[in-house]
């Protein structure tokens, strides 16, 4: 318990002093997971749409697929992906391991197969409604597709934090392909990782307190806009 | 809104022919043998009474629906993609994109060849909308989004309009906007086939009628003398307002 009453203070603390050290930490897991999130959105959401408009053969084994995908090991994700920017891996001459780079990597494979099978879950309901009058305006594939995700956005913009849920949250694949190096690939969970290892738990749960304040943050923000967007667009 | 001076599109569609269509579902003969020709370009409305295949039928003469057997064709061609390019269908319950009431419009005429705000604005004139054109299109009222619906159909530039019950759970004042839309366009040289159930409805806006009764046609006639002799006991008993059993 004197932990927690510790840990609460030491983040107060640290966010009203906005410590330098912290703010590295903070800025640098939002980079690579908004980045990842945003790299994630741009291949998941047009292939989510794709999946929901088409019907062609091994449709269901593919969705299957992507489906178990979501529960991807991170750790797993993490060792791929070294084994592919090792040096003595196929793309070991780009010297990406242990760069932030390689952090967004890992969690872009991480997290698009969940944008793909949510978002082509919330487009496939809404295309339902929109299929017969698609059809009967001669609307093609690539136009509905476009439509949809347009007329989807304040749904997908759930599905898109469900992704940074994850990303952000995420510390296997982090730590192996970026290493937890001060001051270059330290993240808020390899961070909260490190200190838990040096015994040091007040500051462990207080770096939790911090990344669970800023997720809720994002999270009411993007709960806000699209509530606003939504009853003015009556969607 | 059309320039209707005897176009391609019109003899690619004219006359209607449809051959011993047959629809079953699960057993049930829904659609059993309709033999019907319409050539004219008038409006054509399709009557009978609740579950006698009248919007089945329009769903599949638009290509919507497959029919178990028979043959339909548009001047001589099969249904496919080209000929349901030169018709537009209006449903009972408008299903609108979730977009303002002028993009609404745009997506349209950008799927057919690109953005015209100077034919989107008069077609929201033309129904009476322009005023709303950045309004939510599902914040208007229900007759308001038939309304939408109806320009959005004419924004297509169809030869053939169809229409299933658009009317149906729309005020008078809407309704009686909504006809005049479809007599407009039909002046205008557009084929109108409208279902209604709605007697009344029949008589003002019908220049001839196919009457459905168990998935058949059970008569076909000019408006006039549908209401005023018609020939078959089961439209007989539907003007009369007898249940058809």
């Amino acid at each position: 318990m004197q932990d927690f009453a510790e840990a609460f203070l030491l983040a107060f603390g640290l966010l009203a002093s906005a410590d330098a050290d912290l703010i590295e930490i903070v800025g640098l897991s939002l980079y690579v997971s908004l980045s990842a999130t945003a790299v994630a959105c741009a291949i998941g959401l047009p292939a989510g749409a794709a999946l929901a408009v088409t019907r062609f053969r091994g449709r269901g084994a593919l969705l299957v697929f992507v489906n178990s995908l979501m529960g991807l090991p991170p750790v797993v994700v993490g060792l791929i992906v070294y084994l592919m920017l090792s040096r003595a891996g196929p793309l070991g001459v780009l010297g990406l391991l242990y760069t932030p780079t390689a952090m967004i990597i890992a969690q872009t494979i991480l997290i698009t197969p969940i944008v793909i099978a949510l978002s082509r879950q919330v487009l496939e309901d809404l295309h339902a409604e929109y299929a017969e009058q698609f059809r009967s305006l001669s609307i093609g594939p690539v136009d509905a597709t476009r439509a949809l995700l347009w007329d989807g956005r304040f749904a997908l913009l759930t599905v898109a934090l469900a992704g940074f849920g994850r990303a952000v949250a995420e510390v296997g694949a982090v730590i192996v392909v970026g290493g937890n190096i001060d001051h270059l690939t330290r993240v808020m969970t390899t961070a909260i990782a490190l200190e838990t290892a040096k015994g040091n738990l007040a500051l462990a749960l207080a770096l939790g307190i911090v990344l669970l304040v800023i997720a809720l943050g994002i999270n009411a923000v993007v709960l806000s806009v699209r509530q606003t967007a939504s009853s003015q667009t009556h969607a | 809104m059309r320039d209707h001076t005897g176009s391609m599109e019109d003899d690619l569609l004219l006359p209607l022919s449809i051959e011993g269509l047959r629809l079953e579902v699960e057993g049930q003969l829904l659609l059993d043998g309709i033999d019907l020709t319409l050539a004219s370009r008038d409006i054509t409305v399709v009557m009978g009474a609740n579950g006698a295949g009248k919007s089945l039928f329009l769903r599949v003469l638009h290509g919507l629906v497959e029919p178990g057997s028979g043959r339909i064709s548009w001047a001589g061609r099969p249904n496919s993609a080209a000929t349901r390019h030169a018709q537009a269908m209006v449903f009972q319950k408008p299903v609108l994109l979730r977009r303002s009431v002028a993009a609404n419009i745009d997506f349209v005429l950008r799927a057919r060849g690109g953005p015209n705000p100077r034919r989107r604005d008069a077609l929201l004139s033309h129904v009476g909308l322009l005023s709303q054109a950045r309004q939510p299109a599902r914040a208007l009222s229900g007759g308001e989004q038939q309304r939408l619906a109806v320009a959005r159909a004419l924004a297509t530039d169809p030869s053939v309009l169809m229409m299933d019950e658009p009317t149906a759970s729309l005020d008078p004042a809407s309704t009686a906007s909504i006809e005049a839309i479809v007599l407009g366009a039909r002046d205008a040289g557009t084929k109108v086939i409208f279902v209604t159930h709605d007697i009344g409805q029949a008589r003002r806006i019908a220049d001839e009628v196919v009457f459905l009764h168990r998935g058949r046609v059970a008569e076909h006639a000019r408006a006039e003398q549908f209401f005023a002799e018609p020939s078959s006991e089961a439209a007989r008993a539907y003007l009369a307002g007898r249940l058809l059993l």
